[in-house]
Formats: structure tokens, C-alpha cells, sequence
């Protein structure tokens, strides 16, 4: 019900998706979202933390690597809302642009992921036969290592530092995402216009970008949103882990992990970034759910 | 259905070379060699060599994978670069150790998330479903690491019920784990009952609005019966390889749980060999980590084939 | 009057959401009385099978009762709490249900789900209970009823599962049963088969009927009265003889015109536009836009429901009786082309397989020895401009031969040639462009074979540009023709497939084949999955296709009556092999093959007198038989052994061929006896 008018003009006809009709069909779907309530918590928590990482710098009343002997782990004051760390640093200075790094990254690789899954997936799905066997062996065999193993491997071995993670992140998500494409383009492989297209002599890159992919770009919209908050957990927990973001960033995992110490006597250095972590990531669960029902997607196997 | 057992058996053992031959090339695939990597700056003259040749990295490494994977196969996971002691013998405890986490937080998990995601889905968008709902959206998103410091900080720290972290050896009895096993338990059970949850949740709603059990209802079968006879039966079985496909997200998160509890189990070995640069050991634990992720599947997919009348009888006539 | 069932003004409708409350079902009033079959007739979105279902006081998710009430034996069903509900409902009112095999719970052997009907709604001991399985499977007439009981749904055929559903209906001894297109999706043969068991149990146990259905056919065949609905409004309800022979509503009258004939070449008159689309609100006659006599008042008032003298209750303004009978005898069929004798598709000795031999059958050179051929020896000539019908039941492989033919899967012997030269045996991606334009498809489902995210314009063009390099401006032009030709607006252009209604849907597909200029169009059972009223006028279409292209058609159908009306030769497929091929008169006179022959019995033309004789046996084959003729396992004609062991020969008779073991000259003789 996206296009639709009975414009006179014929060019206009042909414009698959033309400018117009795709903003109004964007519009349609973020209606649909913000009109549920859980769509609308999660549009605005992931707005909320998408801004901040914008402008944290510009509103942080502290450098975030500022250390003051004076003032270690002091109490949420008028000085330091949210307190001081171990270290005298502000928090809520490094709370407010402890999402960047993470934020950067994740979005990054979960485009890369849910691009070249999708592709590689619809393609299995189109084609069929012993390729496809082969392939989905091999994607078996490397959804059977958790994913974590692999990142902190090649972190902590090619030294890279973060920025190695783009690629890693996008590459073991991708064959996530190879699972969940494929799937999707076999029940649309089956129907008759697909065959349609194929009697008609049309080649696969045709068949797959023109005619497959918009039928399966919902699926692949969602799937995006899910890797997001995959990727989103999984960097805080190298960073945790002490493999992610190094030191002096202001980086929620890191912050979480270093205030562990200190649980007992300054609990705010803690508490702080695990809560922006946490509203981020549901922010990006609830959205993703909307988005799913918007866009009539079933995904029923949560996350993983 | 012999004939699929098999067949399963066999695409599962296939798996199994793809893993090996995956993990031997991704860490292959890493800059420099297990040598470098693990000497770091000492990585020179006769040190160097030494270790290569004991590794045998003078040879291609084609060999070395048939090598290594011939060794696998007879039990030999070669040895530690930092332990100097056979790989088997620092895996064996930590294994039983991980499995004991893992073991007794699925019993308590699995029939607490099937039961919660029967009563969510049967009774869909009511209260009760979006309490369950919440939660488990909750447990999910946040990360193991938050959820697990704050278990401690309430059970450890405020209310001292047990300890925060584990210092025991690794070869401590069972027994001596047990106060110990019960935070990361409930942590990993806490995880693993939301995402069980939301799939059993899924698949009764899907199966609630199938034609059969619109047909039980116009057949007067009272309320619970369906529910019990007709519905869950077809509900539960495609959740059985779903929730066995989440083993491998429910992996990682052992890892990052047993780190934070500083659990003798195989995860914080492997951070530790990671941060060792100990490349066979490493090696090894992927290894035993894909084994107990391939094992589950096969486990799940047997399970299904042994309750599901469909695969269970091989004659199928076509409709029409 | 006794009755059984009374509905009361019932309107049931969409919830009231965010737009405006839609009803589906608008004031029906109905009674079922006892021992009767009462036939709701209605197309889709007609909400038949919702009247039917508000008899047991159900409502399906997202419907709400509007108004109006449903009352089963003097208890109003709306006013029931749950417990009420569940011991009348599979007790004293059944329902078959559309799809017996989604329907059947699939981890409950047949035996285990009809022992719950029984041991819910009747007082019989446990003990009892298996014996009165049996019992009921074989009233079903199910062969071997034990094995059945112990089987689950799916190792069952549709028509079995459909016969258990009956059984687990009956268990309840019920007074009622309701039927929600008990014979849908069927094979015509065993559509025939269902029916006669019905008819028979109606006479034997006294049950009220209430059979839902779309065809006039069966509904003909069954009920005792009629009730005809459209657009969610009662139009007509009377006798069967009264509707089907002399139908008042100007909606009726259509439906029975359109629906094509066994005995006239002719493609039937259409119903001219489609069933209006859910509303709120309604202020006229709902058929009145499509009515050909519709007048002013038509447009502004809501006609009463009314009784004429001596005829059925009726919908409408007018006393229809005065309504002059339309002297229209439908399109005659074009005639055959001029350039008829020039070969354009040879099929030679062809065979094809979907089993690809595996690694271990290849290394020991034993290929062929397993594979199952789904066609095998098919041999025939279309000619330019001519329309070959290909008829069978499901799996007889009449789609397969299509699918060959546009190279989806080569054959494994055999061979293809267009226009005496170009080689078909290879599959699609090897064939010149020229020849892949000249081969279109039309396929069943419109549904499914429009792309939903395009629009129709980008639909149309995708052909134009592909085979004529078209640019955009030039092909969207060429597509506002190509619309015309299918007699829609060029307004459908922006549109896409989800605002357009079945038909309108297969007119886009016709134009999309047709956007190619091909010599050869394969239709694949290209009405079967359209509104009755919608049919006939896509034959036709196809029909003026043909007369202004010249275009030849291999037309593919499960259905006698619909063939008759558009091919000039009929070749009828059993199991992937020829029985009979031959001009259409010839085919639809004796002597016939004994398939053919049971195939017309199974044709069921809307005449309440029509009886039926089945012979044949229902059993579903999934393989054709090792040696001898395909139809050895159901023929009700077999000789002896000879039919398990040769091929049949072929035979010539009156300008037909018939394979079969049976003489020529005793085929003739067969037909009298």
C-alpha cells in the first residue's frame, strides 16, 4: 500500500520505490512503530543514545581523561552528578561519551554484516544443490564456536586494536545473517514470479537484486537491528573482558570492569555506564521488535 | 528413520572437520606464527627455532593440520606452550567444571523457561505474558557482565549468602564447587530461560492459531486439553532445535560469566590462553567448545526425529 | 415450521479498531431444518464459511458479532458460556473442516482424535471405543480401517484424511454437520466420491447438512435448498430446482451462465467486473455495479429481501421474473486459424524425471534403471495458432510437461523442437533470447506470480525491456497498451499486485506474457485458482489473445468443462503418459478412454438432477506402474492381465487416438451398457 496515486504522469510510474513513495513508505513504517508503546520507548532510547554520542563532547563539563588525585570516587555531588571514579575521573563525563567507540563500531559492522549475509544468503537460497550444501556446512562449523572466541582471538592477537574488530565483527555476523537470509529467500525462491523471471531469461544478478531483495529487504532490516544489538553486547564484553577498548576511552565494558574494585564504596562508577549500556542495547531490542511488526516480519528465534 | 539418524550423525561429524579445519586456519590465518606470537620480543635465534621445531612449524601447514587433527583423533590436543604440560590434562578438570555450570543451570532453566513460555503464549498479550515478556527482554539485552555484578552485589556483598568469586583449584571436589557454582548458575540460568522463553513463547502462539487446534476447539475438547494433548506436543518439538541452536550464544556466555566469577571452568582458561598467547591451547578449547555445541544439536536433533511422527515413519503419501 | 438452526439478522464484522467497524455478514437471516442439506453458495470474501461457523457460535480471531443472533435447538450459541459451547459443539453440531489434513492434529493418530470425540460426547464405555472407531472409519468407507486408526494425518491422502475428518465428526452423533468446502483442493474424482458418501449418510442417519462451497456443481449434486450469498448479504435461498434452474437474482442467473458447459462449445458469458471490496458502509445493492439491469434505485437503496410468487426469496428491487433471459450463448470459439497445418511444437518420444541419479547409481552405471519417469512416451504436434488442452488429475504431470518445455528441467529422453528447428532439450539459461520470448508462461496463482513489491508498470516492463531493450518512457507506454488489451486502465500502472483483486491479477499476468509478442503461451491452469464469476471472463480474454495474435496454447486443467470451452484438440494424462489425444468433439464423444470416461462422470455440472455413477477407486498413486498401462490400479474397465504387463497400444477411433488394451469397436459398446 506504499505507492499508489493515479498521477498521470507515466514516467513517474516506473521509478521503482521513486524518491517520493520511499520517504512516505519510510514515514508509514516509523508511524507504525511509534504508535506501539514498546516501539516508541525503543525509537527513543536509540535516538536518545545516538544524539548523545554526537554531542557528548560538546555538553561533557570535564575532559573525560582527566584524573584528580583529589577527588577519588567521590559521591554523585552539584560538581560530579554522577561522581568520581577511581581515578578522580567525572563520570558523567565518560558515562555520557562512553557509547561512542561501541556505537561507531557496532552500527558499522552490523551494516557490512546484514549486507554481505544477505547477499551471500539470498544467493544459497536462489541457487540451491550442492553449493549451497557445502556452504551451509561450513557456516555450521563456524556457528558452532561462539562468536566471542573468534573476537578475542584475533583482538588480542593481530593487534589491530578496535578498529580490527569492524571486520571481524561484520565477517562472523555476516554468516549469521547467511542463516537467516537464506531461509527467507527459499520461501520466496519457490513462488511463481521468481520462475517467472527465470523462464523469462532474465539473469541471476536480475533476479537476485531486482527481484528477490525487495521482497526480502524487510527481513534483512530487522536482522540488521538484531546484529546491532548483538554487536552491542558483545563489544562491551570484550571491553569487560579487557580486549575491546584500551584505557584512557571512556568505554562502558572498560568503566564497568574497572569499578568492579570498588563495588562496595563507590557503586555509581559502576552503576552509571551499565545503565546507558542496558537502556541502549533494550533500545535496540524494542526497536527491532517494532520494526519486525511494522514490517510484518516473523522472527520468531530472539536473539542470537 | 535409521536411515535419518544416520544421516545426522554423519552431517554431524562433517561439521566437526569443518570446525577443525576452521579453527586450525583462522588461527593459522593470525600474523606470525604460534612461536612469534607467544615469545613476543624473544622471538629470535635459537629460542625461536626451538620452539618452532618442537611445534614442527618448519613444516607446511597442510601437514601440520593433518598432523595436528591425526593427534585430535587419538586424544592427544598436543601441549601447553605456557604449562609445558599435556593440553588433555589442563582441560579435563576445567571441562568437568564447565559442564557442571552448564548442566545444572539448563535443569533448572529449560522446564522454567518452557513453562513460562507456555503460560506467555497461551495467554498472549495479558498481563502475565507481558510480565514473563519483560523480563526476559530484560534478562537478554543486558549484558552477563551487569546481571552477574549485580547478583554479586546483592548476594555477596549485601546479603553475603555466597561467595563473590571462586578461589578454589581447579581440581577441587564437586562438592567444594557447589556454594560456589550457585551465582554463575543462576546468572547462566537467568540468560538461558529468556532466550528458551521467547522461542517456546513464539512457537505456542504460531501453534495456537493453527487450523488443528481451531478444529480441537470446534470439537468441544475442553480448554486444557488442547492445550496439552493437541497443542504443545506439535508446539515444543521445532523449539528443540531452536533452543539447541542458541547453545552457541549461550557459550559466550559462559565465557564472559565464568570470568566474572572467576570460575575454574574452560572459559576463563581460554581468556587466560589468550592472553598466554598459548595458541594450542586455544586451538584445543574452540575445539571442545564446537564439541559440546555439535553434541547438543545431535542430542536435540535425535530427540526431535525420535518424537516427531513424521520423521518418525517413513511412508508419507502425497496429497490429493 | 420445525427448524434446527435459525439465524436472526446476524451481522458479525471487523472489529472496530482504528478505522470504522466492517461488517462482513450484514443482517443474514437462515434456517436449517432437520434432514435437510442446505447449500450456501458463495464466492470468496462472500462470507460463507463464516455463516457457517457462527452455527457453533464461533467467531474467528479479530470478528465480532455486530448484531443479530445464531440459535441451535432453541439455545442462543452467542449467549453460551464455554462449557455450554464445548458440549455442543462435536456433539450435536459437527463441522468438516476446509483442509482435513491441516485440520487433524499431526501428533494424534486418527484413531486416538476420533476415541476424544467419542469419549467427549458420548456415553460410551472405554472399552467400546476402538471397536466403534473402526466402526465409523469404515462408514467412511476407508479401506482397511484398522491400519487407518493407527496412522497419523500425514501418512494419509487429502481424500483420506478428508474421510477421517468425516468420521470424527459423526463419532459425536451429531444432528448437525456443518461442511466448510468439504471438497476443495480434492482431485475431481474423489470430490466425487466425498459427495456420494455425504448424500448417502444424510439419508441413512437423518443428519442436517449445511455444505459450504464455492461450486455450483456440488452444490447442485447435494442440497435439497440453496442459499446464495454475496458480499456478506443473503441474495437468493430457495430449492435447488428453483435456484439452479430458475434462478431470480440477476447474481445468480450470471453465476449459472458462467459457469462453462460440458455439452457447448462455447466459452460462457463472463460476469463483467469483481466482488466489491470490504466497506464500512453500504447504501445500495451490493451486486448492483456489476448488474445488467440495474436501474437508479439499484445505486441508492439497499433492496429488501422478498418473495415472489412462485419463486425463491430474493434480494432485489425488481420482481426478476420480468428480467428477460439473456439470449446470450456465449462467445462461439475463434475459428481455427488459417496457417492450422504448420507445425510449431513437436514433442518427440519425450520423458522426464525429477530423480537425479545419485553419486553411487552414476559410478555403476545404473542411471535409469531407478528413477521414476513422471513422463514418460509423450509424443504430440502443436500447431501455429492452436490450443491443445493437456487435462489430468494432480500428478499426472500435466505441469511438469510445461515446466520441460520452458527448460525448468531438461528431460531425460526424448526431444523438443519450436518452429521444426530450435532444440528445447536444454534448460532455460541456454536458450537464445528469441527463443525464450517466443515461449511464455501463464501461471495458476496469481498471487504468486506477480512480484508484491513492483509495480505493475515495473512488472510490464520487465519483459519489454529484456527481450525489445526498451527505454523506460517507451516501455511504460507500451505496458499502458498492453493494459488495454486486457481490458484494464492505464490508471493500474502506479499500482501494485496487493490492490488488485484475483482477476485483475491474472489479466496483469496474461499482459506480461503477452508483452513478449510470443508464438507459444503455456497456461497452467490459469482459472482454477479465480472466483467462478471471474473465470469464464479470462477464457474469453484469452480467447480475443489468441484471435488477434495468433498465438498457440498449451492449455493446462484439471477440469473437462473448462477445456471444452477453448481447445480444439484435448490430450488426456494419466500418470505422465497419453491415454487419449484427439479433436475436442471427438474427445467428449464416445468411445472414450475408460480415464476419460470417468473424468467427465466427475465433472459436476450445476443441474440438481444430475446423477452420478463413479466407478473408479480414489486411491492416490504416487508412482506410475513399472510395466503396462498407467491406469491398471483404478481402471474399472481392465481386461486382465494384459493391462499389468503391455503398454497399451494405439488405437484410432473416429478421429481420436486411445491407448488402450480394450478393442475399438467394444469401447463403442461400453458407453451403453
Amino acid at each position: 500500500m506504499i505507492a499508489g496515486g493515479t498521477s498521470a504522469n507515466p514516467v513517474e510510474y516506473a521509478l521503482p520505490g521513486s524518491g517520493r513513495s520511499r520517504f512516505a513508505g519510510i514515514m508509514i513504517v516509523l508511524r507504525d512503530i511509534i504508535s506501539r508503546p514498546v516501539g516508541a520507548i525503543g525509537l527513543f532510547l536509540v535516538v536518545f543514545h545516538l544524539l548523545l554520542a554526537v554531542i557528548a563532547s560538546f555538553i561533557a563539563p570535564y575532559d573525560v581523561a582527566l584524573q584528580n588525585a583529589d577527588r577519588i570516587l567521590q559521591a554523585p555531588s552539584w560538581a560530579h552528578p554522577m561522581g568520581t571514579d577511581s581515578l578522580g575521573r567525572d563520570v558523567f563525563s565518560r558515562t555520557i561519551t562512553g557509547g561512542r567507540i561501541s556505537i561507531i563500531i557496532t552500527l558499522i559492522s552490523a551494516v557490512i554484516a546484514a549486507l554481505w549475509g544477505g547477499i551471500v544468503g539470498v544467493s544459497l537460497g536462489l541457487v540451491g544443490g550442492r553449493i549451497d550444501e557445502f556452504c551451509m556446512r561450513l557456516v555450521d562449523a563456524f556457528l558452532a564456536i561462539p562468536g566471542l572466541l573468534f573476537l578475542l582471538l584475533i583482538v588480542s592477537f593481530t593487534g589491530g586494536g578496535v578498529y580490527a574488530l569492524i571486520p571481524t565483527l561484520s565477517f562472523f555476523n555476516g554468516i549469521s545473517v547467511i542463516r537467516i537470509g537464506r531461509g527467507a529467500a527459499q520461501g520466496v525462491a519457490v513462488k511463481d514470479y521468481i520462475t517467472a523471471a527465470r523462464v523469462r531469461g532474465h539473469g541471476s544478478r536480475f533476479i537476485i537484486f531486482q527481484e528477490m531483495l525487495p521482497n526480502l529487504q524487510d527481513i534483512l532490516l530487522v536482522e540488521w537491528a538484531m546484529r546491532w544489538s548483538w554487536m552491542m553486547l558483545a563489544f562491551s564484553s570484550l571491553s569487560f573482558l579487557g580486549f575491546g577498548a584500551t584505557p584512557p576511552t571512556p568505554d562502558w565494558g572498560l568503566m564497568i570492569s574497572d569499578s568492579r574494585e570498588f563495588l562496595t564504596v563507590a557503586p555509581w562508577a559502576g552503576i552509571w555506564p551499565a545503565i546507558f549500556l542496558s537502556t541502549l542495547i533494550i533500545g535496540i531490542n524494542l526497536f527491532a521488535d517494532a520494526l519486525g511488526k511494522a514490517l510484518r516480519v516473523d522472527r520468531q528465534q530472539g536473539v542470537f | 528413520m535409521l536411515r535419518i539418524l544416520l544421516r545426522r550423525l554423519v552431517m554431524a561429524v562433517f561439521t566437526l572437520i569443518f570446525v577443525a579445519i576452521v579453527v586450525f586456519g583462522v588461527t593459522e590465518a593470525l600474523p606470525g606464527d604460534a612461536c612469534t606470537a607467544y615469545l613476543g620480543k624473544l622471538a629470535q635465534g635459537e629460542r625461536l627455532s626451538n620452539c618452532q621445531s618442537e611445534l614442527g612449524l618448519d613444516k607446511s601447514s597442510i601437514e601440520r593440520f593433518v598432523g595436528w587433527s591425526g593427534n585430535v583423533l587419538h586424544g592427544d590436543l598436543g601441549d601447553s606452550l605456557k604449562r609445558k604440560r599435556p593440553i588433555s590434562d589442563i582441560i579435563a578438570p576445567r571441562f568437568r567444571n564447565t559442564i557442571i555450570l552448564g548442566a545444572s543451570a539448563a535443569l533448572i532453566g529449560i522446564p522454567l523457561a518452557i513453562v513460562l513460555g507456555v503460560i506467555a503464549g497461551v495467554y498472549r498479550d495479558r498481563l502475565s505474558d507481558h510480565v514473563v515478556s519483560g523480563i526476559a527482554l530484560l534478562a537478554m539485552t543486558i549484558p552477563e557482565f551487569v546481571i552477574a555484578t549485580v547478583l554479586i552485589f546483592i548476594f555477596a556483598i549485601s546479603l553475603k549468602w555466597f561467595p563473590a568469586v571462586t578461589i578454589l583449584p581447579t581440581e577441587a571436589s564437586v562438592a567444594e564447587i557447589l556454594p560456589n557454582i550457585i551465582l554463575p548458575m543462576f546468572t547462566l540460568a537467568f540468560v538461558m530461560t529468556a532466550h528458551i522463553l521467547r522461542i517456546t513463547r513464539a512457537s505456542v502462539i504460531d501453534t495456537m492459531s493453527s487450523e488443528f487446534v481451531k478444529m480441537a476447539t470446534l470439537k468441544g475438547v475442553p480448554f486444557r486439553r488442547i492445550i496439552f494433548r493437541h497443542m504443545l506436543p506439535s508446539a515444543l518439538l521445532p523449539t528443540i532445535n531452536i533452543v539447541a541452536l542458541t547453545m552457541a550464544w549461550l557459550l559466550s556466555g559462559v565465557v564472559v560469566i565464568e570470568k566474572v566469577f572467576n570460575y575454574p571452568g574452560l572459559g576463563t582458561l581460554i581468556i587466560q590462553s589468550i592472553f598466554d598467547r598459548d595458541l594450542p591451547l586455544v586451538q584445543a578449547i574452540a575445539l571442545m567448545f564446537a564439541v559440546i555445541y555439535i553434541a547438543v544439536n545431535l542430542i536435540a536433533d535425535f530427540l526431535v526425529i525420535l518424537l516427531n511422527p513424521r520423521l518418525r515413519t517413513k511412508v508419507s503419501a502425497g496429497g490429493g | 415450521m420445525e427448524r434446527l438452526i435459525h439465524l436472526d439478522d446476524l451481522s458479525v464484522g471487523i472489529e472496530a479498531g482504528v478505522a470504522a467497524p466492517t461488517p462482513i455478514l450484514r443482517g443474514i437471516t437462515l434456517d436449517v431444518q432437520p434432514n435437510e442439506i442446505l447449500g450456501l453458495v458463495g464466492e470468496s470474501g462472500s462470507g460463507k464459511s463464516t455463516v457457517a461457523l457462527s452455527m457453533m457460535g464461533y467467531l474467528a480471531p479479530g470478528l465480532e458479532l455486530f448484531g443479530g443472533e445464531a440459535i441451535f435447538d432453541n439455545v442462543s450459541m452467542f449467549d453460551l458460556d464455554r462449557k455450554g459451547l464445548e458440549a455442543l459443539r462435536g456433539g450435536e453440531i459437527c463441522l468438516v473442516p476446509q483442509n482435513a489434513g491441516h485440520s487433524l492434529t499431526p501428533t494424534m493418530t486418527i484413531g486416538r482424535q476420533i476415541e476424544e470425540s467419542l469419549a467427549l460426547h458420548t456415553d460410551l464405555p472405554p472399552a467400546d471405543r476402538k471397536k466403534t472407531v473402526t466402526d465409523l472409519l469404515s462408514q467412511v468407507r476407508l479401506p482397511s480401517p484398522e491400519q487407518i486408526r493407527d496412522r497419523h494425518p500425514h501418512e494419509l491422502s487429502g481424500g483420506q484424511q478428508q474421510r477421517c475428518a468425516i468420521a470424527m465428526a459423526l463419532a459425536g452423533r451429531p444432528r448437525v454437520l456443518l461442511l466448510d468446502e468439504p471438497t476443495t483442493g480434492l482431485d475431481v474424482t474423489t470430490q466425487v466420491h466425498i459427495l456420494e458418501l455425504l448424500k448417502d449418510l444424510c439419508r441413512a442417519s437423518g443428519v442436517a447438512m449445511v455444505f459450504v462451497s464455492h461450486d455450483l456443481g456440488a452444490v447442485a449434486r447435494i442440497s435439497d435448498r440453496v442459499a446464495v450469498l454475496y458480499a456478506g448479504e443473503l441474495m437468493e435461498l430457495g430449492t435447488s430446482s428453483e435456484i439452479l434452474k430458475n434462478p431470480s437474482h440477476p447474481y445468480t442467473r450470471g453465476l449459472l451462465t458462467s459457469i462453462p458447459k460440458m455439452d457447448g462449445a462455447r466459452i460462457p458469458e463472463a460476469l463483467p467486473g469483481y466482488p466489491p471490496r470490504l466497506s464500512a458502509t453500504r447504501s445500495a445493492c451490493a451486486f448492483a455495479p456489476r448488474c445488467a439491469h440495474r436501474k437508479e434505485i439499484c445505486l441508492n437503496e439497499s433492496p429488501p429481501l422478498h418473495r415472489p410468487a412462485n419463486a425463491s426469496m430474493v434480494r432485489c428491487h425488481f420482481d426478476s421474473g420480468n428480467f428477460p433471459h439473456s439470449s446470450y450463448q456465449g462467445a462461439p470459439r475463434p475459428p481455427a486459424a488459417d496457417n492450422q497445418m504448420q507445425k510449431l511444437l513437436e514433442l518427440q518420444d519425450l520423458a522426464i524425471s525429477y530423480d537425479r541419479p545419485g553419486l553411487l547409481s552414476r559410478l555403476t552405471g545404473q542411471e535409469d534403471k531407478q528413477r521414476v519417469l513422471t513422463v514418460n512416451n509423450l509424443s504430440f504436434v502443436l500447431n501455429k495458432g492452436e490450443t491443445i488442452a493437456v487435462v489430468g488429475e494432480s500428478g499426472s504431470g500435466k505441469s511438469t510437461i510445461l515446466r520441460a518445455i520452458v527448460g525448468l528441467i531438461p528431460p531425460c529422453n526424448g526431444s523438443m523442437r519450436i518452429e521444426g528447428e530450435e532444440a528445447l532439450d536444454c534448460i532455460t539459461e541456454a536458450r537464445s533470447l528469441q527463443c525464450k520470448k517466443d515461449i511464455q508462461m501463464i501461471f495458476q496463482n496469481p498471487d504468486s506470480s506477480l512480484n508484491p513489491r513492483k509495480t505493475i508498470a515495473e512488472i510490464l516492463s520487465a519483459p519489454l525491456q529484456l527481450y525489445f531493450d526498451m527505454e523506460r518512457t517507451e516501455a511504460i507506454d507500451k505496458a499502458s497498451e498492453l493494459l488495454e488489451s486486457v481490458r484494464l486502465t492505464r490508471d493500474y500502472l502506479g499500482r501494485t499486485p496487493d490492490q488488485l483483486s484475483g482477476g485483475e491479477k491474472q489479466r496483469v499476468g496474461i499482459a506480461r506474457a503477452f508483452a513478449a509478442q510470443p508464438i507459444l503461451a503455456l497456461c497452467d491452469e490459469v482459472t482454477s485458482a479465480l472466483d467462478v464469476s471471474v473465470q469464464a471472463a479470462v477464457l474469453e480474454l484469452l480467447s480475443k489473445l489468441q484471435k488477434e495474435n495468433g498465438v498457440a496454447y498449451l492449455f493446462v486443467s484439471h477440469d473437462l468443462a473448462t477445456v471444452r470451452a477453448i481447445a480444439d484438440r484435448v490430450l488426456v494424462l494419466y500418470q505422465g503418459r497419453i491415454c487419449e489425444i484427439g479433436p475436442v468433439d471427438a474427445v467428449y464423444k464416445p468411445a472414450f478412454h475408460p480415464y476419460t470416461e470417468a473424468l467427465m462422470e466427475a465433472v459436476l455440472e450445476p443441474d440438481p438432477d444430475a446423477q452420478s455413477h463413479v466407478e473408479i477407486s480414489d486411491i492416490v498413486e504416487t508412482a506410475p506402474p513399472d510395466s503396462g498401462c498407467p491406469f491398471q490400479l483404478r481402471c474399472q474397465r481392465k481386461v486382465g492381465k494384459i493391462c499389468n504387463e503391455v503398454a497399451p497400444p494405439a488405437q484410432s477411433v473416429s478421429g481420436h487416438t486411445i491407448f488402450c488394451h480394450i478393442d475399438r469397436d467394444r469401447l463403442f459398446q461400453l458407453q451403453d451398457e
